[in-house]
């Protein structure tokens, strides 16, 4: 075989394996939108139908009627923001400190965020719940929803990488002409942050916008039920079709990948930042 | 770096108020709970009722066993197909490369109720997706929800579907890092794409795929959501039960705070003795 036959050949093997992988990933989400948009009879019909139909207003609904899903995205959308903003400011903060100063317990402060980085979230969410739910008796509030999750080493992590990469000079020549270091922070050091900051909002909002056990812990009336706790309490109950259930995923679901889609870049920085040095 | 104790405290205190209230506090907390009658107030001190009862509780074990199946057998499928889907995805040779991985990557963004729910229909046993599929190929159609092994195989698919992407991100990016010209000096000596993979390829990604080996089996350990609603409360019978789904049952349906506060610090003492060793082996094979 030539050269350039033996690089056709393994071209082709190439899509032979990978072509058929993708289609097979692509499926689930294909099917969870195709489902959105078909009545029931037409989900469970004897032969497989994969082509959009023209239901999903019906589908959204009925949904809307059993969840009032449009109120459940909107505690979503609330809470995946302000938890989003008031995440980056703290951990920019803590960042900026372990890269601008020296000072006493420097070294545990490091040590306790990053120590308990890998610890596993159950160890937490008891005294947690207890916490909020019982002793404060803060169930079904914004504060519950949004402040206990609000802790993450991520953020510093990634923060305080952008920061000692910059220009030290930079800062102490705006020191020495008097600039404040609250300024030096927000005016200079921030603004040079963007990229890691946009990586870090978008990793943050994900994760608030999906997150499942704290909310499904702290909000059980349908006022306070975040989209994704108001999806799940219809899944194995006959409460409402499939196809409504379906709609819900995929409002759920749609945002987030035409963020990906139009943000790609930042997404992939905000997974590989803390995993390749 | 400058000398400033006052002003360092001052940009790191809102940091560290919430870290001490909802991490640092709740840490040892549990760990005290985790010693405690808390069926009725008062608590009492009986490490009997939880630490004693745990290796004794059939239920308990039974969680333990299953996600150790999810851990020895998903995770290592899991692992091998992301480096695969890496792997190729890195070929030049790659036609209509963003809609590959899009494709991949994709499910990454997916919250876990509406995946579940999605997984949940597509294997109804009567006239899901799957089945429609299986009948229609000619194979026999399977009760995937109320068969052990088929409930497990479902859950093993779903996480890995998930996932995979994820980790395939990271090794791509691992395999970026890889200068081209040792790939251009293995070609000119002759070295078959195949033993390069081998020889070059995975001991050089070795560090990335510890990585993703840790990340995924801190996640399993954790592993709550999918069984929660895929495979409906751990069904058929605790067959798919997790240690995740095990510690809510006893911590958030029957409140038994120090049982679960005991699950969650044997959950956080697997995880880490398993991250250990796999650190230990990846150093010693280096």
């Amino acid at each position: 075989m030539t050269r350039s036959g033996s690089r056709r050949f393994r071209q082709i093997l190439l899509h032979a394996v990978l072509g058929p992988l993708a289609l097979l990933w692509i499926l689930p989400l294909w099917i969870m939108v195709v489902f959105a948009t078909m009545p029931s009879n037409a989900i469970f019909s004897p032969n497989l139908n994969l082509i959009p139909g023209d239901r999903f207003m019906e589908n959204f609904r009925e949904l809307q009627a059993a969840t009032g899903f449009t109120r459940t995205l909107l505690v979503s959308i609330v809470v995946a923001t302000v938890s989003t903003a008031l995440s980056v400011m703290l951990t920019s903060m803590a960042g900026w400190a372990l890269v601008r100063y020296r000072f006493k317990g420097r070294a545990m402060v490091i040590a306790l965020i990053f120590g308990t980085m890998t610890l596993p979230y159950f160890v937490v969410v008891i005294p947690q719940f207890i916490m909020v739910a019982r002793d404060f008796g803060l169930s079904n509030t914004w504060f519950a929803l949004i402040v206990p999750p609000l802790f993450n080493s991520l953020g510093v992590l990634f923060m305080r990488q952008s920061f000692s990469m910059m220009p030290h000079e930079l800062f102490d020549a705006a020191q020495v002409e008097g600039v404040k270091e609250w300024q030096i922070f927000t005016r200079i050091a921030l603004p040079l942050a963007k990229p890691t900051l946009a990586a870090l909002s978008i990793i943050l909002f994900l994760a608030s916008w999906n997150n499942y056990l704290w909310p499904l812990l702290i909000s059980n009336q349908p006022e306070m039920m975040t989209a994704p706790v108001a999806l799940g309490t219809l899944i194995g109950f006959t409460r409402v079709s499939w196809g409504a259930i379906m709609a819900g995923a995929v409002l759920m679901t749609l945002p987030m990948i035409v963020v990906f889609i139009y943000l790609q870049r930042f997404f992939m920085s905000g997974i590989t930042a803390g995993a390749v040095k | 770096m400058r000398r400033k104790t006052g002003t360092a405290y001052g940009f790191l205190s809102p940091y560290l108020l919430v870290f001490a209230i909802f991490w640092i506090w709740p840490i040892f907390y549990s760990f005290w709970l985790s010693f405690l009658n808390t069926r009725q107030p008062p608590y009492t001190f009986r490490p009997d009722m939880t630490w004693g009862r745990l290796f004794q509780d059939a239920a308990f074990l039974n969680a333990m066993k299953n996600t150790f199946i999810v851990l020895l057998v998903q995770v290592p499928l899991m692992i091998a197909l992301a480096t695969l889907m890496a792997v190729l995805l890195n070929s030049r040779l790659l036609k209509a490369r963003g809609l590959m991985r899009f494709a991949f990557f994709a499910p990454v963004v997916v919250g876990e109720v509406a995946y579940a729910a999605v997984f949940r229909l597509m294997f109804t046993a009567e006239r899901g997706v799957v089945n429609k599929t299986l009948e229609s190929i000619g194979l026999p159609q399977v009760d995937w929800f109320s068969n052990p092994t088929a409930a497990m195989a479902v859950l093993m698919m779903a996480v890995t579907w998930r996932w995979a992407g994820y980790n395939a991100i990271l090794i791509l990016s691992g395999l970026q890092s890889i200068p081209d010209d040792v790939y251009e000096a293995a070609t000119l000596d002759r070295v078959s794409p195949v033993r390069q993979f081998f020889h070059i390829t995975l001991p050089l990604l070795k560090p990335v795929i510890l990585f993703c080996i840790i990340l995924s089996i801190i996640g399993t350990m954790q592993l709550f959501s999918e069984p929660f609603l895929i495979t409906n409360r751990g069904g058929p019978a605790g067959a798919t039960e997790t240690l995740g789904l095990f510690l809510y049952r006893q911590g958030f349906t029957s409140l038994n705070f120090g049982y679960a506060s005991a699950i969650a610090y044997t959950i956080a003492a697997i995880a880490v003795a398993i991250a250990g060793l796999n650190l230990l082996f990846g150093r010693e094979k280096a």
